[in-house]
């Protein structure tokens, strides 16, 4: 008998297991931590380098209205990537529906039609099918994502340069839509003012003075994390109810207060300006709807499963095909929804509107530990990946660094990121 | 006066955990047709990949004399410089080259680094008229069938001066007249004065051409015999002559109503759409019965399966599916399923597993819907329905979230054995179960398949390893060529009558 069918001493595997539970939760989730604290050592470097610039207030809003539409399309991205393919077709398509969006808008006179709310819907369904249109190619005919997408990328910023009618813009669009991307959500609670502002020699208060929250982002705030911290809580427990370990106490206490005191962080520089950006809560709704999807449904699991090993997903009663389908539906609708963004934040549409970002979507998705072979990946680490190139882009772009040299930073990092993984996973 | 060629002495190769070879020897003479036979992972395979030097010196004992040298091969390159050539059971050209180019693929006619075109094909067309192949120089290998593809392997070796030509299964994947032009050209190779071995388990073909034939079994030589003495009735006794002892669980098995029923079912190639691949099979299978479906390699037993679980192989599917008498759909895999069909491939790696995930996820993939409401995975009863089946089938690892890809082939076996269990299924078909998997661990797997026929379901091991099937299932069906060609209870099969099924099929066929 060889050493694999020794009857393996069955009380050891039992007592072994609550180190090694604990061991392993912090291992398997050490990329994770460790993207975090990267992003933070990068956050904290910038506001050294910028001599405090970064954390402003109002440059945090700005951080993040300038690469919502980077993360939006990085969730879809993921998606894609976790099941083996690849989309070069998102930054033309989302200069496409900006600019269809404003022509509906702006040239058509379509009526009722060019209200902004009804102008969306339309878009966000038009990304869907140019979605279905690839993904169809990619999934029933066995056509190679990249070629396929390379086409689109190809024929959408050829419509978007036609619909604006060769080289120039379209504008300017309606206060109401551009809200999506530069708006804040309305204080309904009213500000609550802890310092009252200077007030010159002339009678006039001094902008930036003072100190006034915006009492609704607070309010947001502190439910979100007090949810934060009661479904960790019932997690745990719930686990312990069924006789199972969970993470090591001192483990969980400390995350959850971190996690906590950033979040906190967070809301305060919001609310001390001018509350929380509209993008930043669609944004965090559609974080928590992917890593919900991802995490805890079937369909979720299925698309893991067929990046892992296509053909024993197939054998074991997954609908390929249709998921493939799915996953470019959704990336196409993500794909809109980007370009809408970037429409809202510009005012206008134009012809060079996402040009390019495809590359950063998809460097944000791989910095964030997925898979180019398929089958792993994680919608956090996507997320924390497009913070780290928006926070890179911001932070140098404050210090003045060429845009050039920008770009050759940029590359090192996705580079050193990858390699990182890689290594790491040669060594396990 | 003839000479001997080749002598291989005492020959031992290991492999980690197994002996694949032990104290071989083989003595091949100038001018003769020397017959290897032996079950499937007898050892004939890995005794030619020690001549022609995929294994080099030094990973195996023992003498390698050829010529009157003795050679430490390092590579092919050395064997094929010396003129041994080997043609493999997988072919080995580049579809989208042309004959001639696959022809002098690295050994090219070139000056400078430019070809020779002209010369190339000159010399190419020469050659395939020596094998007898009608074929433009300049066809693509894509385009002309796996007979000719055949052909070209041995044009090719032949422009290599070849001194001894040794075909691994020559004739596997050929339709029975492609075999015999093959084995003509053989013949005639012979009266030119080549030495060829030939590695075959098709006794009619050893029987037609071979001089002289050598046994191997469990990685030793039985015996070699000489053309006067061979006969398949001697070959049959001396390839399988081993004896059973209890390497099998005990069971008393508790036979019900047929469950499952096939009739007349036939599937086609799926790139050759001539072949047909599955000729008209009909069985059944009786509740808490084992049935066993032996047979050669290239059979069709994986095809069959394969076809019946959701069309995943072959075009132009026709027969009936019963189960309990009526009729179901099995057109795709998830309705296979929904019917209470599985099937464990033959294949865990490639076909079974998704490797880079670990055994929960595993576990689970085949029925989400059993742990899952509203299409939201129940995290905790997902752990539950793991560590359950982890205990039920014995899998060893430090918790269910090792990753497969890190667990041996045993437990990666276990593994998806649990994740079939828990898609509940009334049929169970399981391929080449304990394939490459060791002793203890596949006495485990019996005892699993014991375990659930008498729980009442129905499972059908497809094996090539016919003590296993003769240990382990109440009923035998043997496959050859598409067909079936036996029928028997286990009672009162044996490795003899099983071979015999086997070869009077092939007599038929022919």
């Amino acid at each position: 008998m060889s050493t694999d069918s020794a009857p393996a001493p069955q009380g050891n595997i039992a007592e072994d297991q609550r180190p090694r539970i604990a061991v392993s939760a912090l291992t398997t989730n050490l990329r994770e931590y460790g993207l975090i604290i990267a992003l933070i050592v990068i956050m904290l470097f910038f506001q050294f380098t910028t001599s405090g610039t970064l954390f402003k207030p109002v440059n945090l809003s700005n951080l993040v209205q300038q690469n919502s539409f980077i993360i939006v399309m990085a969730l879809g991205m993921l998606l894609v990537i976790v099941s083996g393919y690849i989309d070069l077709s998102v930054g033309s398509v989302a200069g496409f529906i900006g600019a269809l969006a404003a022509n509906m808008m702006v040239i058509w006179q379509l009526g009722p039609l060019s209200n902004p709310l009804v102008v969306s819907i339309v878009c966000l369904i038009v990304g869907g099918l140019i979605g279905a249109a690839q993904g169809y190619w990619i999934a029933y005919h066995r056509i190679p994502s990249f070629i396929v997408t390379l086409a689109g990328m190809l024929i959408f910023r050829g419509i978007c340069q036609a619909l604006l009618g060769g080289g120039s813009s379209v504008g300017p669009l309606p206060d109401g839509f551009k809200a999506l991307s530069s708006g804040f959500i309305p204080d309904v609670i009213g500000p609550l003012t802890l310092i009252p502002p200077t007030v010159n020699a002339a009678g006039k208060t001094i902008v930036g003075s003072g100190l006034t929250l915006h009492m609704t982002t607070v309010v947001l705030g502190l439910i979100a994390v007090l949810a934060y911290a009661y479904f960790g809580v019932r997690t745990r427990r719930k686990r312990e109810r069924h006789g199972y370990e969970a993470e090591p106490f001192p483990l969980f206490v400390v995350k959850t207060l971190v996690a906590s005191a950033l979040a906190l962080f967070l809301v305060y520089e919001f609310a001390s300006y001018r509350g929380l950006p509209v993008v930043l809560l669609v944004m965090g709704v559609l974080i928590s709807l992917f890593v919900f999807v991802t995490k805890r449904m079937t369909i979720g699991r299925r698309i893991y499963a067929m990046g892992g090993n296509p053909k024993a997903a197939q054998l074991s009663g997954i609908n390929t095909e249709r998921l493939t389908l799915l996953v470019f539906i959704n990336m196409g609708v993500l794909s809109a929804l980007g370009g809408l963004i970037i429409a809202a934040r510009l005012g206008q549409a134009v012809p060079a509107a996402g040009l390019g970002s495809e590359l950063d979507v998809i460097a944000a998705v791989f910095i964030g530990g997925a898979s180019a072979m398929g089958g792993v990946g994680q919608v956090i680490g996507a997320v924390v990946g497009g913070f780290i190139m928006g926070v890179m882009n911001n932070g140098m772009s404050i210090m003045g660094v060429n845009v050039d040299w920008q770009q050759v930073v940029k590359g090192l990092v996705l580079l050193g990121a990858v390699i990182f993984d890689v290594y790491n996973k040669n060594k396990a | 006066m003839t000479s001997t060629i080749l002598e291989m002495r005492d020959i031992t190769k290991t492999f980690p955990g197994v002996k694949a070879l032990s104290n071989v020897n083989l003595s091949v003479e100038e001018g003769e047709i020397h017959a290897v036979v032996g079950e499937n992972g007898a050892g004939k395979s890995t005794l030619m990949k020690v001549l022609s030097g995929v294994y080099p010196a030094g990973t195996y004992e023992g003498q390698i004399i050829f010529q009157g040298q003795e050679c430490q091969f390092k590579g092919i390159h050395d064997s094929e410089h010396k003129g041994i050539v080997i043609i493999h059971q997988e072919l080995a050209l580049v579809p989208m080259l042309s004959i001639a180019e696959n022809i002098f693929l690295g050994n090219e006619h070139a000056k400078y680094g430019m070809i020779d075109w002209d010369a190339n094909e000159a010399r190419t067309s020469a050659l395939l008229k020596k094998v007898g192949l009608k074929e433009d120089p300049k066809t693509l290998i894509t385009n002309i069938g796996v007979g000719k593809q055949q052909l070209v392997e041995i044009a090719k070796a032949l422009s290599k001066e070849v001194k001894l030509l040794i075909l691994d299964e020559p004739t596997a994947s050929l339709s029975e007249k492609d075999s015999q032009a093959l084995l003509d050209l053989l013949l005639e190779f012979k009266r030119q004065g080549m030495t060829s071995i030939l590695i075959s388990h098709k006794l009619n073909e050893v029987n037609r051409v071979a001089d002289k034939v050598t046994v191997i079994r469990d990685g030793r030589t039985i015996e070699t015999l000489a053309k006067k003495d061979i006969s398949e009735d001697r070959i049959i006794t001396s390839m399988v002559g081993r004896s059973l002892d209890d390497r099998y669980p005990p069971r008393e098995p508790k036979i019900g109503e047929v469950v499952f029923e096939v009739k007349n079912w036939s599937v086609y190639h799926p790139i050759h759409a001539e072949r047909q691949v599955i000729k008209g099979i009909d069985i059944n299978v009786r509740k808490g019965e084992v049935v066993g479906i032996a047979g050669l390699m290239g059979a069709g037993r994986t095809e069959f399966a394969m076809s019946l679980f959701g069309r995943s192989y072959g075009r132009h599917i026709r027969g009936e599916v019963l189960l309990k008498g009526k009729p179901i759909d099995v057109s795709s895999v998830s309705k296979a399923v929904e019917h209470g069909i599985a099937y464990v491939t033959e294949d865990r790696k490639t076909y079974g597993l998704n490797l880079i995930d670990h055994i929960k996820h595993n576990i689970t993939l085949a029925n989400l819907g059993g742990v899952s409401r509203h299409s939201v995975i129940d995290d905790l009863g997902e752990l539950a329905v793991a560590n359950d089946y982890r205990k039920k089938t014995n899998i060893r690892a430090s918790s269910v979230y090792q990753m497969t890809g890190n667990l041996s082939g045993g437990n990666q076996q276990k593994v998806v054995l649990s994740k079939w269990l828990f898609a509940d299924p009334d049929l169970l078909i399981l391929d080449e179960p304990t394939r490459g998997i060791d002793v203890g661990a596949k006495y485990e797997i019996y005892t699993i398949i014991a375990r659930l026929a008498s729980e009442g379901k129905a499972i059908v091991v497809i094996s090539s390893e016919m003590p296993e099937l003769l240990g382990i299932t109440d009923r035998i069906y043997v496959m050859n060529e598409g067909r079936i060609v036996g029928e028997m209870p286990a009672a009162d099969a044996s490795q003899e009558k099983i071979m015999r099924a086997i070869v009077r099929g092939e007599g038929k066929a022919a």
